[in-house]
């Protein structure tokens, strides 16, 4: 199913696609709150179709922009465009979007049915054909048999539903989710992320999901936005954005990745050669990053991409000396916690492809820790 | 720590009983008595019931009570509501201090100052414009007054704890502002709503300073009634109404209690259900 998802994507890359005209357009947007600056400038597109998710830390302005999009906030400065329309006076109730909140707002007063029919209801839409389309969308979340319970008689798990099927219900062209999966165990939150993936496939929705849960939005996204301090850091499909984060900060923030402070010797065009105190070691990178000589960078490497041996591969770069000093064996990988002889303490996890017990490397066992020269990103900032 | 009361918590209980309704008790326990003079026992007798009911100037008496109880409430509560709306959502518009500070102004105001302010006010409205003129409808403007405070501090309140993104949810599927606050906010703050109307209904049944202040000939509350009644030697039949007003409300508050109690159990019954239903 991912496979199949990510192939579907490859083909349909409209961000990558000059011609694409996209749905919503953010243009300089700014939202201040007396002297905070929850949204700093922000300009982003974001094209029909995708699922787009809005990652980054409490108080970073991704709840902040979301809320500009469904109308509950008005940009300080700036525009916002949804399908071509200017958004700036148009209120939430005219606008082509639904919102999932992270509270769920359920009507306690109203019982699933009302609360679902309610967006219908607004629109005067025929009884007969609202009666459908409700008992329709309940199906899907399989929420039918409890259509006449009040939102205090459901769990956690149920109310999210209900609050997804009232968002999903109106068929609206952007669907907004404000962290919706956060209160669900880790069970019903992968059943769930398959579930809005599915939907996200079958009716063809925008999706622009809010989350401070970079797994989340590995999983879900066909594009993240990262914030960070009201700005948008990087923008990119989940690979982009793990594979090669362009700041520290997105290296840090998106899984967990060694962070070595050094200086460039040499950049040509096919290689890069970093030297660095704290690796060890020089680091060599297989190609050029443009900058220029004695420039400070960081070398972010991701734990997986670093290895372990016990000889030297004796080549002078990328291989470093060090001390294991704790394995954390965590079923499907083991992760190694080396401290180098420069001092600095590296992550390297290993996956378990044979028995624990037959991996030769234990507690304070010297080793190098090596790497490949395309595994390593350069960072200037 | 032993579970068992020790006897010094039992004295201070019954003591603190004794001090709540000591004098309650007597006041049903007087209303029968048969003798004229209230305070002095000559047996069993029920008649000061009937007799009570035969008072036509005090029948009078509740019925303008009630009036200017039920409509000072209604408008009170009205008015109060849209108040408390206003100061709990609208966080900054101009004057919003001033507002506030006169809103809950008569809370803290003396009674003795409210009432003659607002009888200036009429004397000089009258003096004006030839309106009103003192009686009921004086006391129920008054009414709404004072007790539009207290509405208006309970409404508050109750905005709020309300979850803002109810409303936000109901703008979003569709709904215009009138619309979700007469079919979301205003379901759900139902019970500060009724509690709000029952508060200002009691004070208004038994105030006596602003209403003495405000009221004109014609149109006397019963609070002023057993006031003049009581100057004069207390009746006992003013301890059978007042048996018959404790009894009202006793029954009143009891039944209220009950339907609350009931109702948050099978709450906390179908949370349990559905906690279970749901692994």
């Amino acid at each position: 199913m991912a496979a199949e998802r990510a192939k579907a994507d490859s083909q349909t890359e409209t961000w990558n696609d000059p011609d694409a005209v996209p749905y919503i357009r953010i243009e300089n947007v700014t939202k201040k709150f007396g002297d905070f600056v929850a949204v700093n400038n922000v300009s982003l597109d974001v094209y029909r179709g995708e699922l787009f998710a809005l990652l980054g830390g409490s108080g970073c302005g991704k709840t902040t922009l979301l809320r500009m999009l469904a109308g509950f906030e008005q940009p300080t400065t700036g525009k916002i465009y949804i399908d071509g329309v200017d958004m700036a006076d148009i209120p939430p109730y005219e606008r082509p979007t639904n919102m999932m909140f992270q509270s769920y707002a359920l009507f306690p007063h109203m019982t699933v049915e009302q609360n679902v029919s309610f967006g219908l209801k607004q629109d005067r839409v025929p009884a007969d054909e609202i009666k459908k389309r409700v008992g329709d969308i309940l199906d899907m979340v399989q929420m039918r048999n409890f259509a006449h319970r009040k939102p205090h008689q459901l769990s956690g798990g149920q109310r999210q539903r209900v609050a997804l099927a009232r968002s999903l219900v109106k068929e609206p062209k952007l669907l907004l989710l404000d962290e919706p999966l956060g209160a669900l165990d880790k069970k019903l939150r992968e059943a769930t992320q398959f579930e809005i993936m599915n939907i996200q496939d079958r009716l063809g929705i925008t999706f622009m999901v809010v989350t401070h849960d970079q797994e989340e939005a590995m999983t879900l996204a066909t594009r993240i936005g990262v914030m960070n301090h009201g700005q948008i850091v990087q923008v990119g499909t989940p690979k982009e954005i793990y594979e090669y984060p362009n700041t520290k900060f997105v290296a840090d923030f998106i899984g967990s990745v060694n962070l070595f402070e050094g200086y460039i010797q040499e950049d040509e065009a096919d290689h890069v050669l970093i030297a660095s105190e704290e690796a060890g070691c020089p680091i060599y990178i297989d190609h050029g990053i443009s900058a220029a000589p004695g420039a400070e960078v960081f070398v972010a490497i991701r734990p997986e991409k670093l290895e372990l041996s016990k000889t030297s591969t004796g080549t002078g770069h990328n291989c470093t000396p060090g001390t294991v000093k704790g394995v954390a064996y965590m079923g499907n990988l083991s992760v190694y916690l080396v401290q180098l002889d420069s001092g600095k303490e590296v992550k390297i996890s290993m996956s378990n492809q044979r028995r624990a017990a037959e991996h030769a490397i234990d507690w304070d066992d010297r080793v190098y820790v090596t790497w490949h020269a395309n595994s390593p990103v350069a960072l200037l900032s | 720590m032993s579970n068992r009361l020790s006897w010094f918590i039992i004295l201070m209980l019954v003591v603190g009983f004794i001090f709540l309704y000591g004098p309650m008790v007597s006041v049903v326990i007087y209303s029968f008595n048969d003798n004229k003079l209230a305070t002095l026992w000559g047996g069993f007798s029920t008649r000061w019931y009937p007799a009570l009911l035969a008072n036509d100037q005090m029948l009078r008496a509740a019925k303008h009570s009630l009036i200017i109880g039920v409509v000072s409430a209604t408008f009170a509560t009205t008015f109060g509501t849209i108040a408390g709306y206003v100061l709990a959502r609208y966080r900054k518009f101009r004057g919003r201090t001033l507002f506030s500070g006169m809103v809950t102004a008569p809370l803290v105001m003396p009674e003795v100052i409210t009432g003659l302010s607002l009888l200036l006010l009429f004397v000089a409205m009258k003096d004006l414009f030839g309106w009103p003129n003192r009686g009921l409808m004086t006391v129920i403007l008054a009414h709404i007054t004072f007790t539009l405070s207290y509405v208006t501090i309970v409404m508050q309140s109750r905005f709020t704890t309300l979850d803002i993104s109810l409303e936000e949810a109901a703008l979003d599927l569709g709904a215009r502002p009138l619309k979700v606050f007469m079919v979301i906010t205003l379901p759900i703050v139902a019970p500060a709503i009724i509690s709000g109307w029952l508060l200002s209904f009691t004070i208004s049944l038994d105030d006596l300073v602003i209403t003495s202040y405000t009221n004109g000939p014609g149109s006397t509350t019963l609070p002023q009634v057993i006031f003049s009644a009581v100057r004069l030697g207390v009746n006992p039949s003013i301890n059978a109404l007042a048996t018959i007003i404790i009894a009202v409300v006793a029954f009143g508050v009891v039944t209220s209690h009950i339907l609350m109690t009931r109702a948050e159990r099978r709450r906390q019954r179908d949370i349990q259900m559905a906690l279970q239903s749901n692994k």
